[in-house]
């Protein structure tokens, strides 16, 4: 499997270390119940077909990018700077 | 058909022309008491304890495609019972106790070899952790055994034990683990089920489940729906799709997990042995080809198939082990789906939902638990209630932080 890096262009996916779903939205910590936080923590979707995903290019540029790929192909059919996406969108989770 | 010596000389006579198939291949029925989702290891010894120790022989076991294709014939086929923390030790030795008396419980020969199952350690610390793990088997009533270099050199003499990286220092063994034919495990629990009235529902997969004001009815299938009082699924690496349609979000991520078999050779290395160090395990099965693997590849996968990286990893682990190894070759890889769950351990409860049951998050420890874990699934769905053996395995442990993690690394899916 192979991740296109915006800034490095194709590269091979021992380059990467995954985190998992980019959906996750931390919960606040000042009000937030248990439940939203078990949620946060614990549950996940996990599709079978398009995921939107954390990976960091660790031995590469070291940026944070959300791939959305094809779980049951491993297609890669989007990739984007996860700093892109947090600026577009006010419920994505950025570590 | 019993199998027995009398059995096997008058087919020999006849040419093997006359044996009769293991199992029957029956229509499903419009409705039954009791179906089980997922036609693997897990899901056909539920069925089998369900008919055995419970009674209940209305049955039907519902797999996608053909028994024996999924994760219970993409394992390293490793049994053993070397569990740390209250929650899973007792559950393990039941699983490796059953595993000694399968054969005569089912009529089968699965081919159950107690080799014995050795970890090694490399560090003082490492030693440390394992005398503990040690200590606390022998306190459950396992067999473990604190090896040091020296007894590891006479049993393996062609481990690197001097490696300047990373020195054995000894390792933690347990006698009675080993290895089991996984087909056999397959075959051998599909045939007793079948024989005491279970139907098994090859090529028969739910496309939905029906539920009516909070309690489970029946399922869709691709062979038309299905009435059922109770439901159980048992479809490690496609839990959160089965869960989905009842509405649940799991803590389940699936992952690919490779395993690896070389050409045959002599024997060799007569014993389970594990690196640790990395993550790599290896034996040597009875045709002598050597089976091992490592890691999962990290990442959600449902492909069944993994990339190259952890090909490479594996294989420098096998090297760093036993250089001799170098010049073989290895002759087929694949992959299975596991359930990841979020503390490396499994669930086996009721949900939400009142007659649905689930038996899900084997990480890649599922082999070893098949016979506990459709002891215990059996029982769960018999009774209402989880048996002692599984108490610790409920779904809600991570809302309420009774969470088992046998590898200390939270709540993490990739990492164990």
């Amino acid at each position: 499997m192979r991740l296109t890096c915006p800034y490095c262009g194709s590269r091979g996916n021992d380059e990467f270390v995954y985190l998992g779903s980019a959906d996750p939205v931390r919960p606040s910590h000042h009000d937030a119940p248990a439940e939203q936080w078990t949620a946060y923590v614990y549950e996940r979707t996990n599709p079978a077909g398009a995921h939107r995903e954390l990976w960091h290019h660790s031995f590469g540029c070291r940026s944070w990018l959300i791939v959305t790929r094809d779980t049951r192909t491993h297609e890669v059919l989007k990739t984007e700077p996860a700093r892109d996406a947090a600026h577009t969108s006010s419920e994505v989770a950025v570590p | 058909m019993q199998y027995s010596l009398a059995a096997l000389l008058r087919n020999a006579l006849s040419g093997n022309t006359h044996w009769s198939p293991a199992w029957r291949d029956p229509q499903p029925k419009p409705s039954y008491d009791t179906i089980i989702i997922g036609g693997g290891g897990h899901g056909l010894a539920t069925a089998y304890f369900l008919a055995k120790e419970h009674g209940i022989t209305d049955v039907a076991v519902l797999e996608k495609a053909y028994i024996g294709s999924g994760n219970v014939g993409r394992n390293t086929t490793i049994i053993r019972s070397n569990y740390l923390l209250p929650g899973n030790t007792p559950f393990y030795e039941w699983s490796l106790k059953l595993w000694e008396g399968l054969e005569q419980d089912i009529n089968f020969n699965a081919m159950v070899s107690q080799r014995g199952v050795l970890n090694l350690f490399h560090s003082d610390g490492q030693r440390d952790a394992f005398a503990r793990r040690g200590n606390a088997m022998r306190l459950n009533g396992v067999d473990a055994e604190l090896l040091g270099p020296n007894e590891v050199r006479r049993l393996h003499p062609l481990l690197d034990l001097d490696n300047p990286r990373f020195p054995v220092k000894g390792g933690l063994l347990q006698r009675r683990g080993g290895t089991v034919r996984h087909d056999a495990v397959a075959w051998g629990y599909a045939r007793a089920a079948d024989r005491r009235g279970v139907d098994i529902i090859q090529n028969c997969e739910v496309t939905g489940l029906r539920i009516e004001s909070g309690r489970i009815i029946g399922v869709e299938t691709t062979r038309g729906t299905i009435h059922a009082k109770r439901i159980g699924l048992a479809v490690a690496g496609n839990s959160s799709r089965l869960a989905a349609m009842a509405g649940m979000r799991l803590p389940i991520e699936s992952h690919v997990l490779q395993a690896f078999v070389s050409e045959g050779v002599k024997p060799l290395i007569d014993q389970v042995v594990t690196f640790g160090a990395a993550h790599f395990y290896i034996s040597q099965s009875d045709k002598g080809g050597l089976v091992f693997g490592g890691d999962i590849d990290g990442y959600n996968s449902y492909a069944q198939r993994g990339s190259l990286p952890i090909v490479e990893d594996v294989m420098s682990c096998a090297l760093a082990l036993f250089p001799s190894l170098g010049r073989l070759r290895y002759l087929r890889q694949w992959g299975g789906i596991m359930d990841m769950s979020m503390d490396g351990s499994p669930i086996i409860d009721r949900t939400p939902i009142e007659g649905l049951y689930l038996n899900a998050g084997w990480c890649y420890g599922g082999f070893k638990a098949t016979p506990a874990s459709g002891w215990c699934f059996a029982h769960t769905i018999a009774t209402g209630q989880p048996h002692a053996f599984n108490a610790a395995y409920r779904l809600d442990r991570f809302a309420s932080g009774h969470v088992i993690d046998e590898g200390g690394k939270g709540a993490v899916p990739n990492l164990h």
